[in-house]
């Protein structure tokens, strides 16, 4: 029985080092994989504390944050795909004109 | 002892493919090894009892997320991407704040480790029948509206990125 801190460790690195990659990478499509790790990293976390509980409404909350990272990334894909026809770029540095 | 060795196994596997993801040069290489990591959270879902999760995270990501961003990535060409400026010139920073952030989570993790208190879990609700029937009466009774929403949700997306990724409406 490994006791919950320890996936607590296991997720808290992982997000961090998912939080990493959204910082400093620049190719969007890895930014948007860092993204999905660090969705990962907060089901673990949902799944660990359903365990230790013995409740179930951890793994019916990670149910939900699936629902949206699937809809997040058919979203976040398309633009993508508009965003690279449009200017031939992957690099988000180039793509700044809605910055202030 | 045998819980140890797969626990601690498992969480090398995923640290080090998650590392992989942030350091490999190609963005194919990272979609590959964040497909390793994901089937490792899979794995350590069915160690958690929740093994319908852990077909969940199967299905889903590894077989249809991964597989859409596989798809986008050998869309837009590969050489693009790789003559362009991989990091941000403001990476040491970003390193510090996500050190930081990481190192107190941790504190706070250990630290506050009185309040987890390590006894056996009251299995009773977990155990009582299968999981996937558990999670299947939960989510339509209790969860029975969110359930709802979450599938007006999907069909917003589905129709948003049709429209986005459209040439002309």
């Amino acid at each position: 029985m490994i006791p919950v801190q320890h996936y607590l460790v296991l997720a808290a690195g992982l997000f961090s080092i998912g939080a990493i990659g959204v910082l400093v990478k620049r190719n969007v499509l890895t930014m948007f994989m860092c993204i999905e790790l660090m969705l990962n990293a907060v089901n673990l976390t949902f799944v660990a504390f359903s365990r230790h509980l013995g409740r179930i409404d951890g793994q019916i909350f990670v149910f939900f944050v699936m629902t949206v990272a699937a809809a997040e990334a058919a979203v976040g894909l398309a633009i993508i795909v508009a965003l690279y026809r449009n200017r031939e770029t992957l690099n988000v540095d180039e793509a700044s004109s809605m910055k202030w | 002892m045998i819980d140890q060795i797969i626990f601690y196994t498992l969480a090398f596997i995923i640290v080090a493919m998650s590392l992989m993801v942030i350091l490999a040069r190609n963005a194919v290489r990272s979609a590959l090894y964040l497909i390793s990591a994901l089937l490792g959270f899979a794995a350590l879902y069915i160690r958690l009892q929740a093994e319908l999760l852990a077909g969940v995270q199967i299905l889903v990501y590894v077989g249809g997320i991964m597989v859409l961003f596989l798809f986008v990535i050998m869309l837009v060409s590969v050489r693009t991407m790789e003559h362009q400026a991989r990091q941000t010139r403001q990476w040491k920073a970003a390193v510090v704040i996500a050190l930081g952030v990481a190192a107190e989570l941790i504190y706070l993790i250990v630290r506050g480790g009185s309040i987890f208190v390590t006894k056996q879990p009251p299995d009773a609700l977990l155990t009582k029948s299968q999981n996937t029937q558990v999670v299947g009466e939960a989510l339509y009774s209790t969860y029975l509206l969110p359930f709802e929403i979450a599938s007006v949700l999907l069909l917003v997306a589905m129709i948003g990125a049709v429209v986005l990724a459209k040439k002309k409406i």
